[in-house]
């Protein structure tokens, strides 16, 4: 029962928020985000036994491995760009916020750029007029 | 994991302990020394954000990038 300890975490760490928040707002701040990252790294060690799993069966399926890792890659953009940007919005700084989440789409759209290539190229080659 | 969750308590108590400290010395009228011990508290509890931050960046780039 991980959660539990999780919640109770949480709910701790927000007090201790509320209660220093009164005198200095900064280490209030840095308390919040010191506990988002805990949780976030709790979390992500989890994650990994599920990767390898995930790995393995694209290894038995056939897939070309580098579909998988562009699909991994940008997975780890986003998990990045969302802790990043909710961690500056909690901050106050809506704006910057709101960069970030676009700077993380536009990457995940440059790594995708070649999967659709090939998508693309395959429709086409499936095509009986284009050859 | 090397850092517990006793860091966060860490984090709270030297926060609650600068702003007492911040507090008596502007009430003995040393503005500058409660503004320096701010300043100090504020780059501790910044090193150990950073440290964290560096591990979680650490372990996304290995377990999703692959590097």
């Amino acid at each position: 029962m991980e959660i539990i300890q999780i919640v109770g975490l949480g709910l701790v760490a927000t007090v201790l928020t509320l209660v220093v928040r009164e005198q200095k707002p900064m280490f209030a701040f840095l308390l919040a985000t010191f506990t988002g990252l805990f949780i976030f790294l709790y979390v992500i060690g989890k994650i990994e036994t599920v990767i390898g799993v995930l790995e393995q069966l694209a290894d038995r399926s056939g897939i070309p491995s580098i579909y998988l890792k562009t699909v991994l890659k940008i997975i780890g953009i986003a998990y990045i760009a969302e802790f990043g940007s909710q961690i500056v919005r909690d901050a106050g700084q809506e704006s910057i916020a709101s960069k970030i989440e676009f700077a993380g789409k536009i990457l995940i759209l440059v790594m995708a750029v070649p999967i659709i290539s090939v998508i693309v190229e395959t429709v086409l080659g499936l095509l009986p007029i284009g050859s | 994991m090397n850092i517990d969750v006793s860091a966060i308590f860490q984090i709270a108590g030297i926060g609650i302990i600068t702003a007492m400290i911040h507090t008596v010395l502007k009430q003995m009228g040393k503005e500058d020394m409660a503004q320096w011990v701010t300043l100090i508290g504020f780059v501790v509890v910044l090193f150990m954000v950073i440290r964290l931050l560096n591990d979680l960046f650490q372990e996304i780039k290995t377990i999703f990038l692959f590097q």
